[in-house]
């Protein structure tokens, strides 16, 4: 199908600012249910003929230049993921934009419908696009919706500050890559992917790869590039975190993926670097999530672990790759792969469930919700089947691509060298630990906000959202539980994707093997249910025939206890922050009591957590920087003597320079 | 079918001799081996109570926990004898299902309210979160030892390689599975489950609002998971290629020697400082990477 289709529908999008307030979600979503019917057919022409890409001509509608557009394996399968999560957000959307709907004027609805729209053309056009330049503007289109989205509530101050140095970080990522594609290009002559291929044969593959890697790094949210994901994502509506959270950073992976298919030496050295940094932020993400009580920060800081969990994968594909061994490589990237669709899923859910309480409460503050189980009873389950999933515990999806990279590694073991095996089991047990902690983190998010008695009139007064803004998140659920009971469906075109894509040879017989696994995985997770039904329904026949009776929870006999005295999500948290002080750092406020103070007077009590790496990376430099630039201001006199004067002491220079022969 | 029907056979015994045992050693005539089978019976019929704070979470809890112990049991094989349900990497399906149970008891203290069940809650999934590194380094070392990643393949072929440091494995692994069985059971020296102070609890704790029907259902639960690791221990000892009578009878003698030791740990033991225990669950880590350097150097002729 031609791609000049797809820009119709793009010059449809500017529809949406003449049409009036009440009809503007309609049009957005006819139009972006155009171009994912569009986008869709691509890709499932692509994976229905994976051996060759299906290329797209098209032309650049200014310049009339021909480009190259094309849908292989790896696109399709994002652009799959994307016109998912989109549709599913924009669905969501009509919701929870009612909110907003008398505060706001109808241009800022348009521009929002627009941002969003070209948001998704954008991510569309990244997955397409082959050539550097195009590459790079439609990225940078990709930068400016998302932008735009997250300032949609910017009579707040501290929002715009927020959008700014995203903005200002996305750049910083834009201009390692446009420096990379002009080393090659200033090598090879053209600009495009196809030519880092020629590149990487004849040059030392490491460096150039390192740019890539912090330039997607920055979108993807690796650590120590991720501080604007944890800002960012608070800051935007519900719709748009669970679109940039669940998609739009994998534009990131996307990237690491797409040059990795042309990088041909240093594989080895490139595997370990992408391993480590990614144990790195899979580890330090959930340890971070864990002492945030901003829901939508915790949602955010998972994200990190998530794309932690994914790099894990690619990383070890990479090293197989390297090694020479096919099945880590196979199951490796296979499983990184599955993760990034999963999670979209459960990220969005988790995300789109987060704003519904946001909408029914008006905080984020996990500290001031309890309770919500029963007010709120479709939105708890949504974000309880999301924390499961994203804890990686059978029977959802979480679980498979987890259990993917460790079938992967523990397959690798008995035959890799000391190296290897120590990188491998260093692997394991973080994503061990990473485990343990995403059970940790959940269990307070889901426990402290929603069960339990309300710890303030926020969620005294909540009620559950409409029926428009549930029934969006039950796709996501739907998919969410067909992916965990019948991983097989899945699993196997990922790794046809990922064998043809790296061409991994004994693709088709290390995928039979491991087909099964998954299939005993989907028979006893069905089994589990039976179970969980059997039990249940004889538990319920039981109690029939037995008294009940209610009564207050257990106070130990003291009967006086209200819900502020429940246990508070730092208080959950307390046991974990004492081991883990020295990495996080957590900073407790208290006025100590001194010795002779009879009578104590009131005290107050606060806890923050700084990012450690947005003080070290981001605020340090900037500060350093923006203090020697007021130095330099100090030849800002405003005087226009003095201007003239330093025009003439610049061609005094110039001249001098000139007559020396250096210039 | 055999390992699911041993266990269950062993898990009714276990909470008695551990019983029986903590009476000996402390000089009481104590109550016969049947008594908490009788006990459970008891709470079965009993009529429950529920705090007018907790919802669905809380009464479904004990029916998942039930559910996900018994689903683990499928894929633990017994000798000779294949795992119902046996797959390659089958022990991560296995560690991450139990971890959907304790998921969801956690939660289900959270869902009383309660500042005492909050804290069991918390200290719960700390400490499982905590021991978790030690089971997946141990599976890695006996999958580097034997070559193969499944639970009924390891076992099958644990004493079968020429290997002779094989009882070096067998003997990490015992002590090691009987950590986690510790730490996961909530059991000294990590717990005290007859300790008097709610401050000073943790699974007990987290259990407090339980009545009845449920709380029977979390005993068994307990007893189950008990001899589920019990019957990994006899795995790691017991040769797969023996007469299967012989088998029965050494797997239910493990299983009573387990329940022993716990039981004599529980006489002789005190229970750690709440604020060591994670220096002593990161022991048994370190334990398992001791293992696992060891296998290393085996495996490569270092």
């Amino acid at each position: 199908m031609n791609i000049a289709l797809f820009f119709v529908v793009l010059i449809l999008s500017f529809a949406l600012f003449p049409v009036p307030k009440v009809l503007k979600h309609t049009t957005a979503l006819i139009v972006l249910a155009a171009g994912v019917a569009i986008s869709s057919v691509w890709s499932i022409e692509a994976l229905s003929g994976l051996s060759s890409e299906l290329r797209l001509e098209g032309m650049i509608p200014l310049t009339g230049k021909p480009v190259i557009f094309a849908v292989d394996g790896l696109s399709a399968f994002f652009i799959l993921v994307v016109n998912l999560t989109l549709l599913i957000g924009l669905l969501y959307a009509k919701g929870y934009l009612k909110q907003y709907y008398g505060s706001k004027n109808s241009l800022s609805f348009s521009l929002h419908y627009f941002s969003y729209l070209w948001l998704y053309f954008s991510m569309i056009l990244v997955l397409i696009a082959r050539d550097g330049l195009s590459f790079l503007i439609v990225w940078e289109i990709m930068a400016l919706s998302s932008f735009m989205l997250v300032i949609f509530d910017a009579e707040e101050k501290s929002i715009m500050k927020t959008g700014i140095s995203y903005l200002i970080q996305m750049h910083v990522g834009m201009f390692f890559l446009m420096f990379a594609f002009l080393i090659s290009a200033n090598e090879t002559g053209s600009m495009s992917f196809d030519s880092l291929g020629v590149f990487f044969s004849g040059h030392s593959n490491i460096l150039l790869f390192i740019l890539f890697f912090i330039g997607f790094g920055i979108k993807a949210g690796f650590i120590p590039l991720h501080s604007w994901l944890p800002r960012a994502n608070p800051a935007a509506p519900s719709h748009v975190s669970g679109v940039m959270s669940g998609v739009m950073i994998k534009m990131g992976i996307y990237g690491i993926l797409r040059v990795l298919l042309y990088v041909r030496h240093d594989l080895l050295q490139i595997g370990i670097l992408i391993l480590i940094v990614s144990l790195v932020s899979g580890l330090l993400g959930v340890m971070m999530a864990i002492v945030q009580h901003d829901m939508k920060k915790l949602l955010a800081y998972h994200s990190i672990e998530n794309i932690g969990i994914i790099g894990i994968g690619t990383g070890l594909g990479v090293i197989g790759l390297a090694t020479g061994n096919n099945t880590l490589s196979l199951l490796g990237f296979s499983g990184g792969l599955l993760h990034v669709l999963n999670h979209s899923l459960f990220k969005s859910l988790l995300f789109f469930s987060a704003g519904s309480v946001y909408t029914a409460t008006h905080t984020r503050d996990i500290e001031k919700l309890g309770g919500l189980m029963k007010k709120m009873p479709y939105t708890s389950l949504l974000f309880l089947a999301g924390s499961l999933a994203i804890c990686g515990l059978p029977p959802f999806n979480g679980f498979i691509s987890e259990y993917l990279i460790y079938l992967g590694m523990f397959r690798d073991l008995p035959s890799s060298g000391l190296h290897q095996s120590i990188l491998v089991l260093g692997s394991i047990v973080v994503l061990a630990l990473i485990g343990g902690l995403a059970v940790f983190c959940f269990t307070k998010a889901f426990g402290i906000a929603f069960l339990g008695e309300p710890r303030s009139q926020h969620a005294v007064s909540a009620s559950e959202v409409e029926r428009g803004m549930i029934m969006p998140q039950f796709i996501s659920l739907a998919l969410i539980i067909l992916i965990g009971l019948a991983s097989p469906l899945f699993v196997r075109p990922v790794f046809d994707i990922v064998g043809t894509g790296f061409g991994i040879e004994g693709m088709r017989r290390i995928a039979e093997t491991s087909l099964p696994g998954l299939a005993s995985i989907s028979l006893i997770a069905g089994v589990f249910i039976v179970l969980v039904v059997a039990l249940a329904l004889y538990r319920k026949i039981h109690l029939r025939s037995v008294k009940l009776s209610t009564g207050p929870t257990w106070g130990c006999g003291y009967t006086a206890t209200g819900p502020k005295q429940q246990y508070t999500s730092t208080s959950f948290a307390y046991n974990y922050n004492h081991v883990a002080k020295p990495v996080i750092g957590t900073k407790k406020m208290m006025p100590e009591i001194e010795e002779d103070e009879l009578f104590p007077e009131g005290r107050s009590f606060s806890s923050r957590v700084d990012d450690v790496f947005q003080k070290v990376i981001v605020e340090k430099p900037a500060g350093l920087l923006s203090e020697l630039l007021k130095k330099i201001a100090v030849m800002q006199t405003g005087k226009v003597q003095h201007y003239i004067l330093y025009a003439f002491v610049f061609i005094l220079f110039v001249l001098l320079l000139t007559w020396l022969n250096i210039i | 079918m055999a390992a699911l029907i041993m266990i269950l056979v062993s898990a009714m015994f276990f909470p008695g001799i551990i019983l029986r045992t903590k009476s000996i050693a402390s000089g009481r005539r104590g109550p016969g081996i049947l008594q908490p089978l009788r006990d459970a019976g008891v709470l079965l019929r009993k009529g429950s109570v529920f705090s007018t704070t907790t919802g669905l979470i809380f009464q479904i809890a004990p029916v998942i926990s039930l559910a996900t112990v018994l689903c683990a049991i499928l894929v633990i094989p017994f000798g000779k004898q294949e795992a119902l349900i046996h797959f390659e990497g089958d022990f991560v399906f296995f560690a991450y299902i139990l971890s959907l149970g304790r998921f969801f008891m956690i939660i289900a203290a959270l869902d009383t309210g309660s500042s005492f069940e909050g804290m069991g809650a918390s200290r719960e999934a700390f400490f499982a979160m905590l021991i978790e590194p030690a089971f997946f380094i141990l599976m890695a070392t006996f999958a580097m030892f034997t070559g193969y990643v499944s639970f009924t393949d390891i076992f099958s072929n644990f004493f079968i390689t020429s290997n002779h440091y094989v009882l070096i494995f067998s003997i990490i692994g015992f002590y090691i599975f009987i950590q986690i069985a510790l730490v996961e059971n909530s059991r000294l020296p990590v717990d005290d489950p007859k300790t008097h102070l709610e401050l000073t609890m943790i699974h007990e704790v987290m259990i407090l609002d339980y009545s009845g029907f449920d709380k029977a259902l979390i005993h068994i639960t307990t007893w189950l998971k008990f001899a589920v690791y019990g019957s990994l221990i006899y795995n790691v000892v017991v040769p797969a290629g023996w007469n299967i009578y012989l088998q029965i009878a050494l797997f239910l003698a493990v299983q009573a020697l387990f329940a022993i030791i716990v039981g004599f740990l529980e006489s002789f033991r005190a229970r750690n400082k709440m604020n060591k225990n994670p220096k002593f669950i990161l022991t048994v880590s370190a334990i398992a990477i001791l293992a696992f350097a060891v296998i290393l150097i085996l495996n490569l002729n270092l």
